[in-house]
């Protein structure tokens, strides 16, 4: 007798089936949700026919732009997520631990102090993102082998430096700025409305991701081993560090520090039997995406009519979400 | 006359703390077992690591059948060595066939998945080392010694032209050591391949390996057929401890007297 392992395809597609409808169930929650509920009928009349009643409107101008930039958002996070734990060895690395959003937040607050305009922000955003990326890689390439530990002290290190200028920052400001300046600290999706460059980032970073797909398996297992088995171990980690970058400091820019989702979503995935990155970099689109969608449809009705940010709804789910892993993995490690 | 299997001539062998040896110069040939000796941190697993391509060759060169190490791409390189490295980190959660499947990596063609033939070779590795009833199993729940199994069945699906093997009896009991030794001797004489093998225990490398190169830690090494290098005198110098011999009528057995 032996015990033909099945190699899993199906149940991985049975999986990828489920994260898809989940992704559309997601979606259409959140568009129908609101101030104003609309049933499916509602919703489709709206939808097909945009001909400036209320209900059109708020659809095509309000919810459905929102729920794309939650999707692509929790997409975009949790796809660097996965990087960023490939990349670190570290099953608690997040998009955010090399500084990409230290350095988004610095350029956005100090925009919002200069009074500057919303679209002034994003672009400040993301430019601190991007320079808090070289800077890392910067300090920690200086050497030859830029090490994972070495990535990850300077990442961590470089945070704690953001994490000072942001206190400056908050606290010599005024009332008034400080209310908006948190708000895009937790994560903030009422403000944001996606566009082409976003969309095409998140598929570009997708394909590169999935081409590298079995390379970072084997980059799981090591620097090593990976080169051992004929991977070109510095190129794949440059590739991977500046897609991962790219892609959280989109995700920065759209929506503030949307923290756990990046985190989190690839635990879940793990933990439902997708390791193999072949399965994991899609899922992890799906599942990401969905999950910010339907934590943003809870920020904006659960103390409706007020609305809390969307960061603040991931961390109420992720936190004990994580812990539950965590205590599982746990449990593993000491069987 | 064709170019040895593996020709290695003036290699420098250097680590960090600086020169480990006098420029090592050998050849093997397919059906060859070479196993590397020495006291530790003599450059065993220096010498391995270069031979792979995982460090650069700084002087000297490496070639297998005539191809200079240097012009080979990674996945060239993979396909003639497969690496059984002495620590494996597994940090992150992978199942036993998962880890076994990544040996077929270098064969693998970019966008394609795993062929039938991939899956055929896994299970067949699987088997080979009693390894079947824990394919599923998380790679993290695995005792030591069914981890170094798992690693030598990677190394097996892989099917380079020379295995290397950095202390492949690592936490094996004396069972297993012996099965996997032969296993992979076997397949080295089948596949008319070769296999290289860094080890601290005497006996094992005098018992499977048809050459020895013995490092001195002073610098100078020996290289040759294991019958003419293996002898208490140059052991007991080489690992500066006195090494006794027992001949038995099978083999010759060397223990630290």
């Amino acid at each position: 007798m032996t015990p033909v392992y099945p190699p899993g395809v199906k149940r991985h597609m049975y999986l990828i089936t489920a994260l898809v409808l989940l992704s559309v169930v997601s979606l259409l929650v959140a568009v129908s949700t609101g101030s104003v509920t609309l049933s499916m009928t509602e919703l489709w009349q709206a939808v097909r026919l945009p001909d400036g009643n209320a209900s059109s409107l708020i659809v095509w101008d309000i919810r459905i732009p929102r729920a794309l930039a939650a999707f692509l958002c929790g997409g975009l996070l949790a796809l660097s997520g996965v990087v960023m734990q490939v990349l670190l060895r570290n099953p608690l690395a997040d998009p955010y631990i090399l500084g990409v959003s230290g350095g988004a937040a610095v350029g956005a607050l100090i925009a919002i102090t200069l009074g500057a305009a919303a679209l002034w922000m994003t672009q400040a955003a993301f430019a601190g993102a991007m320079f808090s990326v070289l800077l890392v890689f910067g300090l920690a390439a200086r050497s030859r082998h830029w090490s994972s530990t070495r990535l990850l002290l300077t990442g961590v290190v470089v945070s704690a430096g953001w994490g000072a200028l942001i206190n400056i920052l908050l606290t010599t400001s005024t009332a008034n700025t400080v209310q908006s300046m948190l708000f895009w600290l937790m994560g903030d999706l009422s403000q944001s409305r996606p566009n082409l460059w976003h969309l095409l980032i998140l598929i570009s970073g997708l394909a590169i991701l999935l081409s590298q797909a079995r390379h970072l398996n084997a980059l799981s297992r090591g620097d090593l081993s990976a080169a051992a088995l004929g991977v070109n171990v510095a190129r794949l980690k440059l590739i991977l560090y500046f897609s991962a970058a790219l892609m959280t400091a989109t995700a920065v820019t759209v929506a503030g520090s949307v923290g756990f989702v990046g985190l989190v979503v690839p635990h879940m995935l793990r933990l439902l039997g997708a390791r193999d990155h072949r399965w994991l970099i899609p899922g992890s689109l799906f599942l990401g995406g969905s999950f910010l969608v339907l934590a943003d449809t809870l920020a904006r009705t659960i103390v409706a009519p007020q609305q809390l940010p969307v960061g603040v709804l991931t961390a109420l789910i992720g936190v004990p979400l994580f812990l539950v892993i965590l205590h599982r993995g746990y449990r593993q490690e000491t069987l | 006359m064709n170019s040895p299997l593996l020709n290695v001539s003036e290699l420098s062998l250097c680590s960090p703390g600086g020169i480990l040896c006098e420029p090592v110069s050998l050849y093997l040939n397919a059906g060859e077992r070479l196993a590397i000796l020495g006291k530790n941190g003599t450059g065993k697993t220096t010498l391995l690591h270069t031979l792979c391509g995982l460090q650069p060759v700084t002087a000297g060169t490496v070639s297998f059948e005539g191809l200079d190490l240097r012009e080979l791409s990674g996945q060239q390189t993979a396909r003639l060595c497969g690496m059984l490295f002495q620590h494996e980190a597994e940090p992150m959660p992978a199942t036993v066939y998962e880890v076994v499947m990544l040996g077929r990596l270098p064969h693998a063609r970019q966008w394609h998945w795993e062929s039938r033939q991939d899956h055929d070779i896994v299970q067949q590795s699987l088997k080979l080392l009693n390894l079947s009833s824990l394919a599923t199993r998380d790679i993290h729940t695995l005792s030591g010694g069914e981890r170094q199994r798992v690693a030598i069945a990677a190394v097996l699906a892989q099917q380079p032209r020379i295995f290397m093997l950095d202390e492949p009896s690592n936490h094996l009991d004396i069972a297993f050591q012996i099965q996997a030794l032969n296993l992979l001797c076997e397949r080295v004489s089948q596949d008319n391949t070769a296999l290289i093998m860094a080890t601290h225990d005497i006996n094992l490398a005098a018992r499977f390996c048809t050459h020895v190169l013995l490092l001195n830690g002073k610098g100078g090494y020996r290289f040759g057929e294991t019958e003419s290098v293996l002898d208490s005198a140059t052991l007991s110098d080489a690992f500066e401890c006195r090494v006794d011999m027992i001949v038995t009528p099978e083999r010759r057995l060397f223990f630290p007297a």
